[in-house]
């Protein structure tokens, strides 16, 4: 079979990677069951996170063997959404600040 | 086929090959339309998911409220013990199975062995649905606990309306994904590839299947964990 038939790769390629998800996401339970917090806790959640969905982007849906101009058409828009969170992660910050700052003697009575 | 789709040993690799193609007069990529189409849907898709996720957390940063811990929302009694976020861990787990079997459906497909491609979609299809079964479960469970919308016994009322819309939306694909990965087996198994010997399909059916495995690392990892 050649390679304009479609995405083809040995089996054991998909086992290897399939055990890692299961291993990744055991690790990630791991992370609220032992009950580890703050920046511990968030660096570890993102790890875990962004590996297993590198391994299944990258693997299962073949990224990895598509050409370059379609890898780049569908990978480089959602760097606009990381600005957009960027964004919206200030905003939410700035709100909160406002929030106790103007409404603090309200919260108190509920 | 071949006439539509470049043959790999005369198309450049690398950067060089990605300029090509972009200048390219005809085509820009050299994949069946197909594929092309639904690599563009999951994209808008994603754009969907991340406005979700990002209003979720715009409201979680903004309320001066506690949010509720997901850890004690999500946990489950087993005997006289409290296991955190056990059913969403047994969910991911099923989920994770299910892409698995997907990506060996696909593989199947592409090495002819029809019954084989059949059972492991199905299998898919299988998992996906006690998935949806799960997450029926525990929707109920939290109305019942009185989580609505617009508020909920455990903090900050803005975590019912991201819950039930981060999950239902989610939830929406996985149901709407088996039915589709039925109505592919069904197709497999009745021979319609067959003639064209072109089992691209499966390919991309398993796009989409990885992809809604894909939004639940990430609905797991920011709504669940963090």
């Amino acid at each position: 079979m050649s390679a304009e038939e479609g995405q083809q790769h040995p089996i054991k390629l998909y086992l290897y990677i399939w055990t890692l998800l299961f291993v990744l996401s055991f690790f990630s339970y791991l992370v609220d069951y032992f009950a580890f917090q703050g920046v511990v806790r968030w660096t570890l959640i993102l790890i875990f996170m962004l590996l297993k969905a590198g391994f299944i982007v990258a693997i299962f849906m073949h990224m990895v063997w598509e050409r370059m101009a379609l890898a780049t058409a569908i990978l480089t828009p959602p760097a606009a959404l990381l600005v957009f969170i960027g964004l919206m992660s200030v905003e939410g910050y700035y709100i909160n600040g406002s929030r106790l700052l103007y409404f603090a003697t309200i919260a108190a009575g509920g | 086929m071949s006439d539509s789709v470049a043959t790999a040993d005369t198309l450049q690799e690398g950067v060089a090959g990605a300029v090509k193609d972009w200048t390219s007069p005809m085509q820009t990529f050299q994949v069946p339309w197909g594929k092309a189409m639904m690599w563009i849907f999951l994209l808008s898709d994603t754009f969907i998911f991340t406005c979700f996720l990002t209003g979720y957390m715009s409201v979680r940063t903004s309320t001066k409220v506690a949010w509720p811990n997901p850890s004690e929302v999500f946990a489950l009694h087993v005997g006289e013990t409290n296991v955190p976020l056990l059913l969403i861990a047994i969910m991911t787990f099923i989920l994770i199975s299910s892409s698995g079997t997907m990506a060996m459906a696909v593989n199947m497909g592409y090495a002819k062995r029809k019954k084989a491609a059949v059972w492991l979609i199905v299998a898919t299809a299988g998992f996906g649905a006690s998935f949806v079964g799960m997450q029926a479960f525990e929707w109920s469970k939290l109305i019942e606990e009185g989580v609505r919308p617009w508020g909920n016994p455990f903090g900050a009322a803005q975590f019912g309306s991201s819950f039930f819309m981060i999950t239902g939306f989610h939830g929406a694909h996985v149901s709407l994904g088996v039915i589709y990965l039925l109505w592919v087996a069904r197709r497999v198994g009745s021979g319609y590839y067959d003639s064209s010997g072109n089992y691209e399909l499966v390919e991309i059916a398993g796009l989409y299947w990885h992809f809604v495995d894909l939004v639940w690392v990430f609905i797991f990892a920011f709504f669940y964990l963090w």
